[in-house]
């Protein structure tokens, strides 16, 4: 009886954790920013690391299925962004270093929502940034925000 | 309704590396061992889990264990409800997590997730009719410490297991593993048997005594490689062969598991009960 007790009373416990967290959601309202203030954040030796792996003609199409299968379910299918997550064709992504990029990769965005991706290897991170460098970069009347970033 | 995603799982059954469930994911996972008993009947024990992503820092978890012996019978051998705490915002070289466990379960449970104090083969010879009169309240810490290099993975997690009755001491247990993906690169091509989506690795667990008597005497110890096939259509399978590596282990521990990682069912339940989504 008191195992049942004790079940249910954890049950319970789960049940309102999954409705009371927080979810990494944008900001409130349709006036939401993006903030790529991570990016800023990635030491200059990071920023500076030069892509091993450059030349690799299948990066880009591995880039794209890893793409596919980590990172679309938040950034959209083409990295447009979506409820919780922003989008990878800003400018701010486009501009940053592929150096840059890696490193936020690598690291995440924990407070915010973003897990980090250091689960993935090296050089699948590496293509993940060459497919994300082919993503058109929207011109200013693309950039209607749609959340906050990560 | 919560879609799936592709798994990028670990190949360790016992021993935990740093990485958390994706915030608002559920994974579901079956588990199951099959024992070799010495002095009694060799039996097959099962858990199911349920681990969420509650955010990028914390995953909560729901064991459910049973356990059936060979010749006597099946039991439902109680729950377990675990944390695990992400520590620093950022990747190290060794990146630490807080682990902490409450477990209400039987004496009859056998799934041996980890190995604490003084567990020993015998423990298990028990018939279930007795054993599982005994119940443990139990409160367990780790520290889960891990380590990428190379594309390896390197995690060790020391443990601490407090059965909630005073009179009973801490005991002290440790896991450690080592693993690497067949392929660092991914292909092209999505594929089930690409180099990638395969992680071999190999396992280390055993108890270390108690504050009464520690070391590693009257206890057991553990060797078990595992290998994880993670496919793109989401599911991942691991096998892990476990050797006993002293005469109070089990000489075998045959461990297989499935699991399937779905995305928004943070948000799906969170509609449910009105939440701000």
């Amino acid at each position: 009886m008191r195992a049942t007790l004790a079940l249910a009373i954890s049950l319970l416990g789960a049940t309102l954790v999954l409705a009371q967290v927080e979810q990494p959601v944008a900001g409130k309202g349709s006036e939401q920013r993006h903030d790529y203030a991570e990016l800023s954040k990635a030491p200059d030796k990071a920023r500076m690391r030069r892509n091993p792996i450059e030349g690799d003609a299948n990066g880009v199409a591995a880039g794209r299925k890893l793409f596919e299968q980590h990172c679309a379910e938040c950034h959209g299918a083409t990295g447009e962004g979506g409820k919780k997550a922003p989008s990878l064709s800003a400018r701010e992504i486009q501009e940053a270093t592929p150096g840059t990029l890696f490193w936020l990769l690598t690291n995440g965005v924990v407070r915010r929502g973003m897990p980090v991706w250091s689960k993935l290897p090296e050089a699948q991170r590496w293509q993940l940034v060459m497919y994300l460098r082919t993503l058109r970069m929207e011109t200013p009347t693309d950039s209607t925000p749609k959340t906050e970033a990560k | 309704m919560p879609s799936h995603l592709e798994a990028q799982e670990s190949p360790y059954i016992v021993t935990y590396d740093h990485y958390l469930e994706e915030p608002g994911n559920l994974e579901i996972e079956y588990f199951s061992t099959l024992g070799t008993q010495r002095g009694g009947n060799d039996f097959h024990a099962g858990w199911l889990e349920l681990e969420y992503g509650a955010t990028a820092w914390w995953t909560t978890e729901l064991y459910l264990d049973g356990q059936t012996t060979f010749k006597d019978s099946t039991v439902f051998t109680g729950f377990r409800w675990e944390n695990r705490f992400r520590l620093l915002q950022h990747e190290h070289f060794i990146n630490p997590v807080f682990y902490i466990e409450y477990e209400q379960i039987s004496e009859a449970d056998k799934i041996v997730k980890e190995v604490e104090g003084h567990d020993v083969e015998s423990d298990h010879a028990v018939p279930n009719a007795i054993s599982r009169q005994g119940h443990n309240h139990e409160l367990e810490l780790k520290l889960l410490l891990s380590s990428n290099y190379k594309g390896w993975n390197f995690a060790v997690n020391p443990l601490a297991t407090k059965n909630l009755l005073p009179s009973i001491p801490w005991e002290f247990g440790y896991a450690m593993g080592a693993s690497r993906p067949l392929a660092l690169k991914a292909s092209a091509q999505k594929c089930n048997f690409c180099r990638e989506n395969f992680v071999a690795g190999v396992e280390l667990y055993g108890g270390l005594g108690d504050t009464v008597s520690s070391g590693l005497h009257d206890t057991s110890q553990y060797l078990a490689p595992a290998v994880a096939w993670n496919l793109p259509s989401g599911w991942t399978f691991r096998v892990s062969p476990g050797f006993g590596l002293n005469d109070n282990s089990h000489r075998l521990l045959m461990r297989w598991g499935v699991s399937r990682e779905f995305s928004g069912f943070g948000q799906t339940v969170g509609k449910l009960f009105g939440g701000r989504r």
